[in-house]
């Protein structure tokens, strides 16, 4: 317990932060064949190649577990939750500017 | 402990075939999962509605919460009949557990801990995921943090049960809502000489008595007297970095934003605070202010409903 109270400095995963193939991989708890199938059907998109290495931008990381969930929880396949991803950001965007325009006209 | 309607839950009548439960499900869960709905309870309707599922698309469970007869309320006070499930069997283990209510643990017994539905707190492999809520001054200024997580363990008996852990946490400076940290190492711990997994943490806000956040931008209603926004004036207005001076422009009408560059959540660029102001009237409530309103009132040509052909 003693040992836990020590400060762990967080690191942001935003777009500047970059991870491995196998990092994802871990992180998501799937294998690299279920992670270039994600890469694929285009809804995770490697931002640089080193080599033979991809790197992914961190926020790969959030759009990888929603698809998960989606397939998990709703049953839908790969193709139906990259779609329902895209949606959703188009969603998020449309109701961003929409509570915009609503506070001009308040 | 509440009675749980489970038939209510899945909006089905007592004797719905499994294919009519199914199809309510299947509506239910798109409706309600966290990541789609925008429902304000959707979280917890979820979890309800999988818990409902869990027993009525299994005949065996189904049968069992039937017998428990039809005369219960939702949310009655509920205690389990003596011998209440006595020639039931219960073949394999059901989802989840760790996330069902204390009714359904009292019927069918704890699951082991799986794949259960809602968010927070699954263990994936070595890595471990949890959602956590921080102050936005935290997010805006950076700050250390003590954070308490509830995990699930399997005891050497073979039990499920949770433990609280407590971290210290260096939160960094100019995180967003929605947004993953990572605490290195502090995931499971590795087999042997392996390394341990990390403890992703997904940040959400706690709502702000002053701020609405947008994206790195921060709302604020600001108070302003009627001659204030009429006459113009210097005015004291929160920030989350300290009281600053904003000059309102004469003629202001309420509802009218005034942003401040750069003093929303920092980062590249930085987020702005848009000041909006509220005109509020000071109040009829003596002679003198009464006085003023009916000078006013005689001396002013005003007629703010011009525009309505009236």
């Amino acid at each position: 317990m003693a040992d836990e109270m020590k400060t762990i400095t967080a690191t942001l995963m935003d777009e500047s932060l970059e991870l491995g193939l196998d990092e994802l991989c871990r992180a998501c708890a799937i294998d690299t064949e279920h992670l270039l199938a994600l890469v694929a059907e285009g809804i995770i998109e490697p931002c640089r190649q080193t080599g033979d290495h991809w790197r992914f931008p961190a926020t790969s990381l959030i759009r990888i577990q929603t698809t998960l969930r989606l397939q998990r929880d709703l049953g839908v396949n790969l193709a139906g939750a990259a779609l329902a991803l895209q949606l959703l950001e188009q969603n998020r965007r449309l109701r961003e500017r929409l509570r915009v325009l609503e506070r001009l006209l308040d | 402990m509440q009675y749980k309607d489970y038939y209510q839950i899945m909006g089905v009548s007592k004797d719905a075939t499994q294919d009519e439960i199914k199809r309510a499900y299947k509506k239910l869960a798109r409706k309600y999962h966290p990541d789609v709905s925008d429902e304000p309870d959707a979280e917890e309707r979820f979890k309800e509605v999988g818990e409902a599922y869990e027993v009525l698309r299994d005949p065996e469970k189904r049968a069992a919460y039937d017998q428990l007869g039809a005369n219960w309320q939702a949310g009655q006070e509920f205690r389990p009949p003596p011998g209440w499930d006595a020639g039931f069997e219960f073949s394999g283990s059901h989802a989840g557990g760790a996330d069902f209510s204390d009714f359904f643990e009292t019927l069918f017994g704890r699951g082991g801990f799986g794949a259960g539905h809602g968010r927070g707190h699954h263990a994936h492999g070595e890595d471990h995921h949890a959602r956590i809520l921080v102050d936005l001054e935290d997010a805006i200024n950076g700050a250390t943090r003590t954070i308490t997580l509830k995990v699930p363990e399997v005891t050497a008996d073979g039990h499920v049960r949770t433990r609280e852990r407590t971290l210290n946490v260096r939160i960094p400076k100019g995180i967003r809502e929605g947004q993953q940290i990572r605490l290195a190492g502090q995931g499971a711990p590795g087999m042997g000489s392996g390394k341990p997994g990390d403890l992703y943490l997904e940040v959400s806000f706690r709502p702000h008595r002053l701020y609405r956040v947008e994206g790195r931008d921060l709302y604020l209603d600001l108070p302003v007297a009627p001659w204030e926004a009429a006459l113009g004036a210097t005015v004291k207005t929160p920030t989350p970095a300290g009281t600053v001076e904003l000059k309102i422009p004469p003629g202001s009408k309420s509802g009218t934003r005034l942003r401040l560059k750069g003093r929303g959540i920092p980062g590249n660029p930085p987020g702005d605070l848009y000041a909006v102001l509220q005109i509020v009237l000071p109040p009829a409530d003596n002679d003198k202010a009464r006085a003023l309103y009916r000078r006013m009132q005689e001396e002013l040509s005003f007629d703010p409903r011009a525009g309505m052909g009236v």
